[in-house]
């Protein structure tokens, strides 16, 4: 059992407080209960099941801090593990950047918990399993996925009076479904915190689909296209951007954010005008929890409103020191869309791409933000308002602030990965070389 | 810790091939790390625990792994230190086999109970998951070694040095990046050692002492004027050694072109820094490469990389049949190339190894995580595909009676499976220096140092950046260049290798975190070379105005 409720955490971490006698010690507890089930090659390779308790106790004395860990909580373990970090406090060498722990804090309750995502049994992951490999079997498709499903809380104490304390479920689906004769793949992926609104059979199904259409794709020459990017294709470049609004980077002038003669670009407008990019831990379809790991309350917060930069994060010792409140980081965004739906962004297209993923993508220049990586399983060719053929898979070289500079339309949000991402259609995106790659 | 926090915690930037969870284990104080763990005896008596309980529950096969992994890591940036982190993890890993069918637990408490417990609950997941089963596990037959051992060969134990003399080192390099021009530098220094235990049914009992390490950095200059910004990451690799690593011996160093400083088994991380910042400084007002076709000179420490996407992965049996679809994807080095026996894979001079016995690599050990004594074999020779990367349940399907001892596991609480043994080109048979290829080269660039990276699923179609670039004109070194990246095919781009330095200019790569598997793992690999020439590759200018 390693999923403890409100009063039972709230009892571990002020019995293990209570054996401090540093200057300040603060303790995170968590646990968690995750299943998963994996397949290839239309039969179940693996599955497995993990239980995982932890509590970390950060002791300190002046700007000395050490870190020690347990799994075990009875009052012998728990008077170990907090000597511990005080022993390794003390030996620490001195880190001036170290930041004293928060007082008492008022958080939002999160939604992040659904009982019927923690009740997922052995049985519903390999029904999970079977609803890919049936359906690919009778396309003349072989099936390779992965399905994790996972329960938990985190909690945190401190001797300045902190406490906070959230439960959450997490289920996460991906599937690749390649057609036997080699020449087709297609993919999907879903991920909720409530497993009552997946639907194995659905995914699949997309996924059997792509590969079935995307089999014997025609070359075309790379270079700049229109594209409608799936909301799959666009979220590792959103992704990679989201996590660049550093304000200690940019402040530096390493980063992105940095401007030409010093200061960053705060304020200014950096894409267009249209794209609206924010957090919001108690948004239904994409919750988070309500707090960090330093204890810092996580709130709704824009960080590009209109195309311009809004906000920037901003980490307790690096506001200080700037005389600004602390902007904590966001566990997900969520980017606005529009009324338009895929067909809708096919129908008005008169030459382009549509790109079920992006894959490998890896920084080439931090300046400009630009990242490779290859588009995989399902690349269409559409031509007036319809998918024509599917083509060979593509290498892109691209920044996501051109590809935001460069939006025709936004459709409707989907989430991906914890996120809220659009249907967006960009034109003059760069495709550099083929693959053959299928 | 996901990749992003380490990468941000850090600052190291595009460290890895993969960044796992890498902080594994508990906190310690470094005192802990040189307790000397569980007596042997008592490691066989558990293991035995498991072996016995398999077989009494119908397996037809079992292992058990009693791995006690140690860590430390020095993280600083300029004149701080952001954190010393010392962990431990200690646990048992059982493999049975039953109704042919695999089934795996682990408990980190190693005693008779709690070994009992996780036997009965992988022979429970063995029974379940072999209703689905439709191919039996078919094991390759290994020879029982009885009682044997094997140490990773090191002169100092990273246990031993205090790690006040570790920091000092990193802060010197710090500050000797700083005084010649760096505005920022963050550095760190990885040190694992795995003390793994393994005992089968097949009657063999494995005590092995593994132990690798990685000093890096990377060093930023700045100009505000333009806010342009430029880094260099550090020459070192990461390797199969101990402490002595760090000893920076004149005797380990080869001169590269313009005053870059290339090392061999010993690393100069001061020396290294100094010349990294200039060079950062340099790149701010380097010429941007021009886009075209370029023969490219490739240094040791960034051909690795171009080995490891190109070569490696595409050569896993496991990815050739299908297992990895979903994840890292399949290989172009389909069964049906390799049984022609004529698929050029590379030019004639192209002998490309896989080997889990070389000295200092990160790869080497004695015997694999199932009990196979390591050894060398052959993936592409003058040039043709002739075998792949396999494992005891894995060879029968290309053929073969003997596995290649190729299986890994990241802990004892995670299954071991088909990894990448090192993979490395042979050097050339002719006397031949880097001068020696540079003054051959028309028109090409030198490439030095791992950059950028990135690979389709099947492993055509790759994208490679470096560390720091030359421009070669007319058979000489004309100045530094910047914004380049290549573009290949890798049979195209194998096929185009021209010519390979001789073994004194023979090097190491390496990563720590090569990644694969759901849920993932990660494994260190080494790949070793000489300096390559490959003609007329496609080079791109990744320069772009935002």
């Amino acid at each position: 059992m390693a999923i403890y409720s409100k009063e039972e955490a709230k009892q571990i971490m002020e019995k293990a407080l209570s054996f401090s006698t540093a200057d300040a010690c603060e303790v995170n507890l968590s646990g968690s209960e995750s299943g998963n089930i994996r397949y290839a090659r239309n039969t179940v390779s693996t599955a497995g099941h993990r239980s995982n308790q932890t509590l970390v106790v950060q002791s300190n004395f002046g700007k000395k801090s050490g870190t020690a860990t347990i799994d075990e909580f009875d009052d012998e373990s728990l008077k170990k593990v907090v000597k511990r970090a005080e022993e390794l406090a003390k030996l620490s060498p001195e880190n001036p950047e170290f930041m004293a722990p928060l007082g008492p804090q008022t958080y939002d309750k999160s939604i992040t918990y659904k009982e019927a995502t923690a009740k997922v049994s052995p049985e519903y992951r390999a029904e999970v399993a079977n609803s890919s490999i049936e359906p690919a079997a009778a396309k003349d498709v072989t099936a390779a996925g992965f399905f994790n499903d996972s329960a938990g809380f985190s909690a945190m104490m401190n001797s300045s009076g902190l406490f906070a304390y959230n439960q959450f479920t997490d289920a996460s689906f991906t599937v690749t479904m390649r057609s036997n004769d080699g020449t087709g793949s297609g993919w999907v992926t879903r991920d909720y915190n409530d497993i009552s609104k997946f639907d194995a059979v659905e995914a699949s199904n997309v996924a059997i689909n792509k590969a079935v259409m995307s089999k014997e794709a025609k070359a075309i020459e790379p270079g700049k296209y229109t594209v409608i990017l799936e909301p799959a294709a666009s979220v590792g470049l959103l992704g990679n951007m989201a996590f660049a609004f550093n304000a200690r980077t940019a402040d530096e002038g390493r980063s992105f954010m940095s401007k030409e003669g010093g200061g960053t670009k705060m304020g200014e407008k950096i894409v267009d005008e249209r794209v609206n990019i924010w957090s919001d831990p108690l948004n239904p379809e994409v919750p988070t929890g309500t707090w960090n790991g330093s204890g810092q309350p996580l709130k709704k917060t824009s960080w590009i409103e209109n195309g311009a930069v809004k906000n920037l994060a901003y980490s307790r010792y690096w506001a200080e020191k700037k005389g600004v409140d602390p902007v904590p980081f966001p566990n997900g965004f969520i980017m606005q869309g529009g009324d338009a739906s895929l067909e809708d962004l096919i129908k008005g297209t008169k030459k382009g791409i549509l790109v079920t993923r992006l894959w490998y993508i890896r920084t080439v220049d931090p300046q400009t933000l630009l990242y490779t990586g290859l588009t995989r399983d399902g690349t269409f060719y559409i031509e007036n308002g319809k998918i024509k053929y599917p083509v060979k898979n593509f290498r892109f070289n691209e920044s996501p602030i051109i590809m935001l500079n460069n939006l025709e339309t936004l459709g409707k949000q989907v989430r991906i990965d914890g996120n809220l991402v659009p249907y967006m259609k960009i034109r003059d995106f760069t495709f550099t070389s083929l693959s053959d790659a299928v | 810790m996901k990749r992003r926090d380490f990468i941000q915690y850090t600052g190291l930037g595009a460290g890895a091939l993969m960044m796992p969870s890498l902080l594994l284990g508990n906190d310690i104080p470094a005192e802990a790390l040189l307790n000397p763990g569980m007596d042997i005896a008592i490691k066989k008596r558990m293991a035995d625990v498991a072996l016995n309980t398999a077989k009494s529950l119908g397996a037809t096969y079992a292992d058990a792994r009693i791995g006690r992994y140690l860590n430390q890591y020095v993280f600083t940036r300029e004149d701080k230190v952001q954190n010393v982190v010392n962990t431990e993890s200690f646990g048992i890993g059982i493999r049975v086999i039953v109704n042919g069918t695999w089934g795996f637990a682990s408990t980190n408490s190693v005693t008779e109970d709690g070994i009992k417990k996780a036997t009965d609950q992988a022979v429970a997941i063995a029974k379940a998951n072999s209703k689905f089963q439709k191919e039996e596990v078919k094991l390759a037959p290994v020879k029982s070694h009885g009682e044997v051992s094997w140490k990773t060969p090191i002169k100092k134990d990273f246990k031993d040095v205090p790690v006040s003399e570790k920091v000092d080192l990193l802060l010197s390099a710090n500050a000797a990046a700083l005084e010649n021009g760096a505005n920022y530098v963050n550095s760190g220094l990885f040190m694992v050692n795995e003390q793994k235990y393994f005992a089968s049914t097949d009657g063999s009992y494995i005590d092995q002492d593994v132990h690798r390490i990685w000093p890096t950095f990377t060093v930023t200059a700045i100009d505000k004027g333009t806010g342009k910004f430029k880094s260099r990451q550090a020459m070192s690799a990461p390797m199969g050694m101990g402490y002595e690593y760090m000893d920076g011996l004149a005797s380990e160093k080869l001169k590269g072109p313009e005053g870059l400083n290339l090392y061999r088994g010993s690393y100069d991380i001061i020396e290294d820094a100094t010349i990294a910042a200039k060079q950062a400084k340099q790149r701010l007002t380097a010429k941007s490469v021009e886009a075209g076709k370029y023969d490219l000179v490739l240094e040791p420490n960034h051909l690795g990389l171009t080995i490891h996407e190109s070569v490696g992965h595409p050569l896993e049996l496991d990815r050739v049949l299908g297992y990895e679809a979903n994840y890292a994807g399949t290989s172009f080095a389909t069964l049906d190339k390799w049984k022609t026996k004529n698929f050029k894979y590379g030019s004639d001079i192209v002998n490309l190894v896989a080997d889990k016995t070389q000295v200092g690599s990160l790869g080497a050990v004695g015997y694999d995580d199932e009990g196979v004594k390591t050894k060398k074999w052959d993936l592409v020779r003058n040039g043709v595909l002739t075998n792949y990367q396999a494992i005891r349940d894995q060879v029968h399907m290309i053929d073969q009676k003997e596995s290649h001892g190729c299986c890994y596991s990241q802990s004892w609480n995670d299954v071991q499976f088909q990894r990448m043994p090192n993979v490395s080109l042979e050097p050339g048979k002719e006397k031949y220096s880097i001068d020696d290829m540079i003054k051959d080269v028309e028109k090409g660039i030198y490439i030095a140092g791992r950059g950028s990276y990135s690979i389709d699923q099947q492993r055509y179609n790759f994208q490679f950046g470096g560390t720091v670039f030359f421009e070669i004109k007319n058979g000489k070194i004309v100045g530094m260049l910047d914004d380049v990246a290549y573009q290949s095919n890798t049979q195209e781009f194998w096929n185009s290798c021209a010519k390979i330095c001789d073994k004194d200019d023979y090097r190491m790569f390496g990563s720590f975190f090569d990644g694969k598997g759901q849920p993932s793992q990660v494994s260190a690999v080494s790949h070793g070379s000489s300096t390559t020439r490959f003609n007329g590759v496609n080079v791109i200018n990744t320069g772009r105005k935002i």
